[in-house]
């Protein structure tokens, strides 16, 4: 019997870079294959190059025994072969059967919108799926933006589904949804890729896992014998799963103190963190935790009670003022709001800073001073650059993330707020910001930790507040925390 | 008066109809149609040389289809494929269009003057019957052809959105290009392809003037017509019919504007020539989040 996918010594290149070295790899009908591997890997490059979205310099793809070469994305949806993109390709203006029509020849050139539309429904009951057709997408969950994704493969008749990083932005009640879907479409004999860079999701849900390296496939094995660590060694070729060093220590006095604070998208909170202490924000995306983070750090105006940060209250002061007083803040669009992505790594280093030496001498900029001072911080923080005149928007998103780290944590900040600060990286590059996130709280700062990542939030806690809906449904000690519960919570069900 | 004023509009409104739905075409398909102007010049020349050419008006209004597109070409290469900004590239392509007519207006004659072509304006065909209604038949079922294929236009432009996979495709490329590659076409091709039909319908629109309307080219003629088409497609909320009834509504205000001259009314008719931005600009100025405006208009394709 014919595997549905065997794709063989895959080579691709992005100039000197072999992003894809050779790879093998082989997909069986009714199987669940884990795709591990860290940002970076060539997984996503892989992907890309079976689903036509590039073309490979070497190898080959046979996709139910037939030679798959030289085609497009569109060949490849003929062919049977989804992919569930990590950014939905979906269009908010448009209702779900607009969606499901858009490029389906089946929806005729003339558009046959009554019977699109009952047959989404349809499907979306024999699968547990739960869409209405008529609903434009601007209004759904980000789990039922997926779910959109999948029955689009289901119409269209796809053997083989690609998703990618399928869970990296679901609460978890959604995930186990999301896993219980992929249990069924295997149970009708459909093929399923599942790339992750989260072991205990791969561990749960795959069959068989096969882990990137480099380009390279650095190990292959089934799941039922194969344990976390091992799996992790192969991805980065060493053991990361030893959980965090958080040492208990006895947290100081309180230096943040938030009193019925309320602002735009936030209902009146109040919490306090002291010194030494990490205070963890676990939520779904978009239940106010931006407005949170930007509230305290000075881009949303307070409309009522008082922000106090080491006794002086600080509620209606400018951004300068807080910065002044100590604050530091990791905002979640690296890209756009913590960077200048066209300006170089030393230019970035001093943007808090540009007026106080080393950076400037009076009125004027100390070119000499910037370059002293970012190779020291390009040192102590490990940014990997060609320098300290390096475009930022070169680097990968790991070396983006430490120039941040670097400009805001060499102030030795009284409170950092970092918001989704290890999103999109690598197991590496996420050990590397949470230790010194948590190096930061050793040495008595106050840290507010706002990730969407549980687990995250979980490991590096001293005390958790879980957020919906623009409120702190609960916020409980560490050692109390249980997660179906904070689960629970998070997907804004009462206690 | 009211009648006079009506047909006015409607006479007004014609060849921004033409321009306001080519218009569409580009700015659902996700491109600022800033060169409508220099679209609606060219078609306005081309249908004037062809006519007179072929002794044909279906000569010259193929030829006004034709000049449409070959700006609507240069904007689609240089805004779509080489990703230049939709603004600039839009007031490049106006500028150009300005400047070939006149060149070639006067390469035609063969001295340094330009040509001088005159021919009789397109006359208008009664539909039987309905134009026999009285007051409403004379006003609305007697007019030039190129009126009537504006409004078939205008119907064939809201099936086409509404009830085609190339519609949808269409839209969705003003929304999402990276959906549309992903669900197999090239919103590349979409909007190359949209720009330049786009351009063949607004080069209607200066058929309309010329050949239509006056029976003769005269230099920039288009007088700022591209632009308020522009205006009305955004007051008309990117649909065929919204646009449609921008367009009468800024062609009452142009006729009321003429009225009010003749009659004396001491109101500045650079007052009046304004109002049709100004409410193009408070439309504009009102789209928040909830707009129709495509999410991707401006925005260069991802490479």
């Amino acid at each position: 019997m014919t595997s549905l996918l065997e794709m063989r010594g895959i080579v691709r290149c992005f100039g000197p870079l072999r992003a894809n070295d050779g790879i093998d790899l082989t997909v069986e009908a009714g199987h669940i294959l884990g795709l591990l591997g860290e940002n970076g890997s060539g997984k996503s490059t892989l992907m890309k190059v079976l689903f036509g979205m590039l073309p490979p310099d070497a190898g080959t793809i046979a996709f139910r025994g037939r030679p798959l070469a030289g085609h497009h994305p569109r060949e490849a949806m003929e062919a049977g072969i989804a992919m569930i993109h990590q950014h939905f390709m979906l269009v908010e203006a448009m209702t779900v059967t607009e969606n499901v029509m858009l490029g389906w020849p089946d929806a005729g050139r003339i558009l046959k919108r009554g019977e699109v539309a009952e047959r989404v429904r349809e499907t979306s009951r024999r699968f547990g799926l739960d869409l209405d057709p008529h609903v434009p997408i601007a209004g759904l969950s980000l789990g039922r933006r997926q779910r959109v994704e999948i029955l689009k493969a289901i119409l269209r008749k796809a053997d083989l589904l690609i998703l990618d990083e399928p869970t990296s932005n679901l609460a978890p009640p959604e995930v186990a949804d999301l896993l219980s879907i992929l249990r069924r479409l295997k149970s009708e004999g459909k093929g399923i890729v599942f790339i992750s860079h989260k072991l205990p999701e791969v561990l749960e849900v795959c069959d068989d896992v096969v882990v990137l390296r480099a380009g390279r496939v650095t190990g292959r094995a089934p799941v039922a014998g194969a344990s976390r660590a091992q799996l992790a060694e192969m991805m980065v070729g060493r053991d990361i799963t030893a959980p965090h060093a958080l040492t208990p220590r006895e947290p100081g006095p309180s230096r943040v103190v938030a009193r019925e604070l309320s602002a735009a998208g936030l209902s009146p909170l109040s919490f306090e963190i002291r010194g030494g202490e990490i205070l963890g924000v676990a939520g779904v995306d978009g239940n106010g935790q931006l407005e949170l983070v930007d509230a305290i750090a000075g881009l949303n105006r307070a409309r009522g009670g008082t922000l106090v940060l080491d006794g002086n209250d600080i509620t209606h002061a400018s951004v300068a003022a807080r910065v002044a007083a100590g604050m530091a803040y990791m905002p979640a669009d690296r890209g756009h709001r913590a960077l200048v992505r066209d300006m170089t790594v030393a230019e970035n280093l001093m943007l808090r800073d540009s007026r106080r030496e080393p950076y400037a001498r009076g009125w004027l900029l100390d070119a000499a001073g910037r370059t002293r001072s970012a190779r020291r911080l390009m040192a102590d923080y490990d940014i990997r650059a060609a320098g300290p005149g390096a475009i930022t928007a070169r680097l990968s998103g790991g070396n983006q993330q430490k120039v941040v780290i670097a400009r805001e944590l060499d102030r030795s900040p009284a409170v950092l707020v970092a918001h989704q600060a290890a999103w999109g990286l690598d197991p590496g590059a996420t050990r590397f910001v949470l230790d010194r996130v948590i190096g930061l709280r050793d040495a008595g700062a106050a840290v507010l930790y706002v990730s969407s990542e549980l687990e995250e939030v979980l490991a590096i806690s001293d005390r958790i507040a879980v957020m919906s809906g623009g409120a702190f449904v609960a916020i409980v000690r560490r050692a109390d925390a249980d997660l179906r519960q904070i689960g629970l919570w998070m997907a804004g069900r009462a206690a | 008066m009211t009648i006079d004023i009506i047909a006015a509009a409607i006479r007004i409104a014609t060849p921004l109809l033409f321009a306001a739905l080519g218009g569409l075409l580009s700015e659902r398909s996700g491109v600022f149609a800033v060169g409508l102007e220099g679209m609606m010049l060219a078609g306005a020349f081309a249908a004037i040389i062809g006519a007179s050419a072929t002794g044909s008006a279906l000569g010259g209004i193929a030829l006004a289809i034709v000049g449409g597109a070959i700006i609507a070409t240069a904007v689609a290469v240089i805004a779509v494929r080489y990703r230049a900004d939709n603004m600039v590239t839009g007031l490049a392509a106006n500028i150009l269009a300005l400047g070939l007519t006149s060149y070639l207006l006067r390469v035609i004659a063969g001295g340094g003057a330009p040509a001088s072509i005159h021919l009789d304006p397109l006359a208008s065909w009664p539909i039987p019957y309905l134009s026999d209604i009285p007051t409403i038949g004379p006003l609305l079922f007697d007019q030039p052809p190129l009126t009537y294929l504006a409004v078939i236009g205008c119907v064939l432009m809201s099936l086409f959105l509404r009830r085609t996979q190339a519609g949808l495709t269409l839209t969705a490329t003003g929304e999402n290009p990276e959906a549309v590659f992903a669900s197999g076409s090239s919103p590349m091709r979409v909007r190359m392809i949209a720009i330049i039909t786009g351009g063949a319908i607004a080069g209607l629109g200066g058929a309309v003037l010329s050949l239509q309307q006056v029976g003769t080219f005269t230099d920039g003629m288009t007088g700022g017509r591209g632009y308020l088409a522009l205006a009305s497609l955004i007051v008309g909320r990117w649909t065929p019919w919204g646009a449609a009834i921008a367009c009468l509504a800024f062609g009452a205000a142009e006729a009321l504007e003429l009225r009010m001259q003749t009659f004396g009314v001491p109101v500045s008719s650079y007052i009046v020539q304004m109002v049709p931005y100004l409410i193009a600009l408070a439309v504009l100025a009102g789209i928040g989040r909830s707009s129709r405006m495509p999410a991707s208009i401006g925005q260069p394709l991802p490479r």
